[in-house]
């Protein structure tokens, strides 16, 4: 297949099984076969792609003029494929939880539930493989109203609550801020398209760069920065499989992977460097992170804790854009690989300790390890993985974002990246050893969650472990963006 | 005197506030409508006294007259006046069903009636 | 026949409209209206076509040159409102056999159609026509059918807000009828073109700015700019559904023309005196009435009665545009005036299939109306969400102009406050979201009336054509460049 054949399969092919899923709806086993069938085609694509990039073809497809002189334009770039690579793998191991726990939770509308998690799949394949902004933004607010049905799936107040804080602030950040700033871009350099380098002319005014940053940095709402992340906590009365793939993997990794590619192909490194609000909003991240984690740490509730963690760890990621210098943007785009196996194992162990015990509070832990040894030594890995510690990925984005701190001398940095590890290390892992604590009252019969809920768990925990072992294949993919020759 | 040359200005100003006072103040829809008509009325008024040229004659065309009045402004009103009338009929029509519907043609006691 | 090709959208409805009567029928008068419509959709398409090769095409009705007899002067912009409203006309008209039969007294079916191809007559020949009076005239047969076809609704306040809307109709006409006075007066004539040539001859005259007002004030009447709007929601909420979906697609929108028409081509507002005022009062009233719109719009209770308010605050949009005044401002407004019509059909057609299935329009009759209606529903969120201006609906071409313009002309305000505004538009489409899928229905309360099949198919259309024309937006954004860099081109030097 050429490579915009590729491209354009990467996207379709989610969206071709939703009539597949909706015909099926009053046949379970059929509907998410065909559910796996695509994820594992995804994977199959996306590998295809990732070979195709690997070896020096340039894979690109662009449509008709939109508006004059502006066309939708897809691209195959090192982020874009690392992004898609983990969010199909994922999505694989999403479809295989969700099977045993929509039915070991007696959940409704699961044909609903299956249909538009394809379609978000298939818009944040979209945002991957975005060649320019217009596509970027188009394949961005789809996926917000695309995951608004899965968040308010239970239909209840609560979730309909949940549902508008969601959808308020994701919608607004993007229609208020990153709208306004994709159009000045526009008016500015007559271009969208990502480019090496930057596209601003390097005498563009720099109240106007500061601007523009500061509206990027607010637009894109899905990196969940703070005061616009309050989406996310409330995001988590979806049901786990929603938040576990949605938000800790596609949805919020789908806001730092557009600020990455904003920073680097749209002001460049060089330019971003030097634009005057940086700084202003290098500390606010860096605020989003701390206090993130101390937010978290008063969580009762598992769910809300991780989603407050999320928080955080996603300021990191913000925190490499940010430093703009090449070992930071490492550190950030191997982040969102790292993160994205770590979070989605604690979520998976959240859902299946929900599944298995009705437990849903922190407190209520004690002394789970004997019930549960499996999903609780797959939750104490992840948590590890969250903190940066071997044998974990976690370890090596760690790494390269406290390189760029030490780097760009700002020390403060440094050392507010340190005491965040030690909160993660806190709220995170003191909850598996306390479950495993041998003075700890409990229940000492084994009662697992169903055998799916283990398989994936499984499956994305042995992802945290090899990304330790194997870090340099992903530290070749994205090396070449930080020296300069990221887009076809 | 300025103010007397123009008198005719004058007597469409004055009948067109008194239409616009009838329409806005009056709550019986019928006035209303006669309201609307002096309104309208007013500005047919100012059409054709422009048309009107002192000294000149009705335009029909004959070889002992130099100066006439300028036809176009009547004829315009004749449209207008045409036009005013088939407002009026719909009104009156809707005036009539809306009493077959309410029992009422006053707008205090319709507005009462929709209320409830 | 070709030759006459400018006057044919015109004359074929209004010479159709009698012939109509003669129908008995109801159904037979329904297929000779669409007939006729499609006909007059075919001609202005291929004038649409003609202007954009040749240029301007100029028709001397009965063969009396212009200045003196009556001009039909068709260039882009006209070529361009003209596909627009006979392709609306022509949708609605399709789709609404079975609402007409559902909403309106069987007795009065065949007459109902006539209207509509009176009213659809006069909005094409406002549109159409190059000479003031002759647009004064049109513009009253257009508004006289409105009230007729207002008075269908089923409920009998729908008498109450025909009345209201001839009332206030009618003063709104008989200001532009002043205002066309004075021009004559002052100038001699009746033709725009030669209007446009003469006034600048005439300077800074007191009378013609008086024109000027009147006309803008009669034209805002019409077309429902704040503080003017005060008939479109009575209007809108108790015409039937067909007649709202009608009016919505098509008569603001030929208001907005006549404004943009006079504002620009006739008075060449951008290079007057009072421009800068009129600016910041078209702007101001613009951003009012789109917030103000919008806050009633989330406050209703009935999906009809929101979504009218919704249309005040989008011609608030279009004022913004024409008060921008800059060649990308018109632009907007004119990509905007097309994009709406799209929009706003596909909803109150959506509309008109709820009420049809559950007999009314406010939030608890549609409970769960997602899936009881599932493709109709789909349509209207497309609709809505046009509506919001999501990307890769039409909608979102007209917020990028809209906020492109106010950027090019350095008004960032003005771009924050565009921009915030659509945010509440989001607000109350999604409330009906809410409660059409999240909500239990009412069990029992659905009519046996079976599924209209040619409503939904043209609702489907309508929804359809948002998504289209938000990816392939070349017909709208080429034809409307060149219609706003000839409306502000003309100027006599």
């Amino acid at each position: 297949m050429s490579g915009a054949g590729l491209l354009v399969a990467s996207l379709c092919i989610p969206v071709t099984v939703i009539p597949g899923i909706t015909l099926l709806h009053n046949r379970p086993n059929p509907r998410e076969a065909l559910s796996l069938l695509a994820s594992a085609l995804l994977i199959l694509i996306n590998l295809g792609i990732y070979r195709s990039l690997q070896q020096g073809q340039t894979l690109a497809w662009q449509s008709g003029e939109v508006l004059p002189g502006l066309r939708l334009e897809l691209a195959a770039e090192p982020l874009g494929v690392l992004f898609s690579l983990i969010a199909s793998t994922l999505w694989l191991v999403t479809t295989v939880y969700a099977v045993g726990y929509m039915r070991a939770h007696n959940e409704g509308n699961q044909t609903r539930f299956y249909a538009f998690f394809a379609l978000s799949i298939a818009c944040v394949m979209g945002i991957a493989f975005a060649g320019n902004l217009l596509t970027l933004f188009l394949f961005y607010e789809v996926l917000s109203l695309s995951t608004w049905p899965l968040v308010v799936h239970a239909q209840t107040e609560r979730a309909r609550q949940g549902g508008r804080i969601y959808l308020g602030l994701l919608l607004g950040t993007s229609i208020v801020f990153f709208l306004p700033a994709i159009i000045l871009t526009w008016w500015t350099s007559s271009t969208l398209s990502f480019t090496d380098g930057g596209v601003f002319d390097p005498d563009t005014s720099p109240l106007l760069l500061a601007v523009l940053l500061v509206l990027f940095v607010f637009g894109v709402g899905k990196a969940a920065m703070m005061p616009f992340h309050r989406w996310l906590p409330a995001a988590m009365v979806a049901p786990t499989p929603v938040s576990a793939l949605l938000h800790a993997v596609a949805v919020v990794k789908a806001g730092v992977f557009s600020l990455l590619k904003i920073g680097i192909y749209i002001f460049g490194l060089d330019q971003l460097g030097a634009t005057g609000s940086r700084e202003a909003l290098l500390y606010l991240a860096t605020f989003s992170l701390l206090a993130a984690s101390v937010v978290a740490m008063r969580q009762d509730n598992l769910k809300a804790r991780l989603a407050y963690s999320t928080i955080s760890q996603l300021a990191y990621v913000s925190l490499g854009v940010l430093l703009a210098v090449p070992d930071s943007i490492t550190g950030g785009s191997m982040h969102i690989a790292m993160h994205a196996f770590g979070k989605i194992t604690l979520f998976f162990c959240a859902g299946a300790i929900l599944v298995a015990t009705h437990k849903t509070e922190v407190s209520q832990l004690q002394g789970l390890g004997r019930q549960m040894p499996f999903t609780m030594g797959a939750f104490l890995l992840a948590s590890l993985s969250i903190a940066g510690l071997p044998p974990t990925g976690g370890t090596w984005s760690k790494w390269y974002l406290m390189l760029g701190t030490l780097e760009t001398g700002a020390w403060l940095l440094t050392i507010a990246l340190l005491v965040s590890s030690i909160l993660n290390l806190i709220y995170l892992t003191l909850i598996p050893v306390r479950a495993f604590w041998p003075s700890a009252a409990g229940p000492r019969r084994m009662n697992e969650a169903p055998i799916a809920c283990c398989i994936a768990i499984a499956l994305s925990a042995g992802g945290c472990i090899a990304l330790f072992l194997f870090p340099q294949v992903l530290y070749q993919l994205i090396s070449p963006i930080t020296s300069g020759g990221g887009m076809p | 005197m300025d103010i007397l040359s123009h008198f005719n200005y004058w007597v469409v100003v004055v009948l067109m506030m008194l239409g616009f006072f009838i329409v806005i103040a009056r709550g019986n829809l019928i006035k209303k409508l006669i309201g609307l008509n002096i309104f309208q009325t007013s500005v047919f008024i100012f059409y054709i006294s422009t048309g009107k040229v002192i000294g000149g004659s009705a335009p029909v065309l004959s070889s002992d007259i130099q100066l006439y009045s300028n036809p176009l402004p009547h004829v315009l009103i004749l449209t207008a006046i045409v036009v005013g009338i088939a407002t009026t009929s719909v009104g009156l029509a809707l005036v009539l069903r809306i009493y077959r519907a309410y029992g009422s043609i006053e707008q205090d006691e319709i507005l009462e009636q929709s209320r409830q | 026949m070709i030759s006459h090709l400018a006057v044919l959208p015109v004359l074929l409805p209004l010479v159709g409209a009698p012939a109509c009567v003669v129908l008995r029928r109801p159904g037979a008068a329904w297929a000779f209206a669409c007939g006729v419509a499609f006909l007059a959709f075919v001609a202005a398409s291929h004038l649409l076509v003609q202007t954009r090769e040749l240029g301007v095409i100029s028709y001397a009705l009965g063969g009396w040159a212009a200045p003196w007899g009556i001009e039909y002067r068709i260039d882009l912009l006209n070529a361009l409102v003209l596909v627009l409203v006979s392709a609306m006309g022509m949708t609605v008209l399709l789709a609404s056999r079975a609402s007409v039969r559902g909403e309106v007294d069987p007795s009065r079916h065949s007459l109902f159609y006539v209207a509509y191809l009176l009213c659809l007559a006069g909005l094409l020949g406002i549109v159409a026509t190059g000479d003031a009076f002759n647009l004064f005239v049109f513009l009253e047969i257009s508004s006289l059918a409105t009230y007729a076809l207002v008075a269908c609704g089923r409920d009998r306040r729908a008498l109450i807000a025909a009345f209201n809307y001839l009332i206030m109709g009618t003063i709104g006409a008989t200001f532009i009828l002043i205002g066309i006075g004075f021009l004559y007066m002052t100038t001699g004539t009746l033709n725009m073109l030669d209007l446009a040539v003469r006034l600048p001859q005439l300077g800074e005259s007191q009378t013609v700015f008086a024109a000027y007002a009147f006309i803008v004030v009669g034209v805002c009447l019409k077309l429902a700019l704040f503080p003017l709007h005060l008939w479109l929601p009575g209007t809108y909420t108790q015409a039937p559904s067909i007649v709202t979906a009608f009016l919505a697609a098509t008569a603001t929108k030929v208001a907005l023309y006549v404004l943009v028409r006079f504002s620009f081509s006739v008075f060449h507002l951008e290079t007057s005196r009072l421009a800068l005022s009129l600016e910041a009062i078209f702007i101001t009233l613009g951003v009012v009435a789109a917030f103000a719109g919008s806050l009633v719009a989330i406050y209703a209770t009935d999906l009809k009665r929101g979504l009218a308010w919704s249309s005040i605050a989008q011609v608030g949009y279009m004022a913004i545009s024409v008060g921008i005044g800059t060649a990308a401002g018109l632009q907007a407004g004119l990509i905007h005036l097309f994009n709406h019509a799209l929009m706003k059909g596909a909803l109150f057609l959506a509309v008109a299939a709820y009420v049809l299935r559950v007999g009314g329009t406010t939030f608890r009759e549609l409970r769960g109306i997602g899936q009881r209606m599932p493709l109709t529903t789909a349509a209207f969120v497309v609709g809505g969400l046009s509506l919001i201006g999501i990307p890769g609906t039409a909608g979102f071409i007209s917020k990028w102009y809209l906020v492109m313009a106010a950027m090019e002309s350095e008004r960032w305000l003005l771009a924050f406050l565009v921009v915030a505004s659509s945010l509440l538009t989001a607000v109350y489409i999604w409330r009906f979201i809410e409660v059409a899928y999240l909500e239990k229905p009412e069990s029992g309360k659905a009519s046996p009336q079976k599924p209209a099949g040619m409503l939904l198919t043209c609702t489907l259309l309508l929804a359809l054509a948002n998504l289209y024309f938000g990816f392939d937006t070349r017909l709208p954004v080429s034809t409307s460049a060149g219609a706003a860099a000839n409306l502000l081109g003309a100027r006599t030097p």
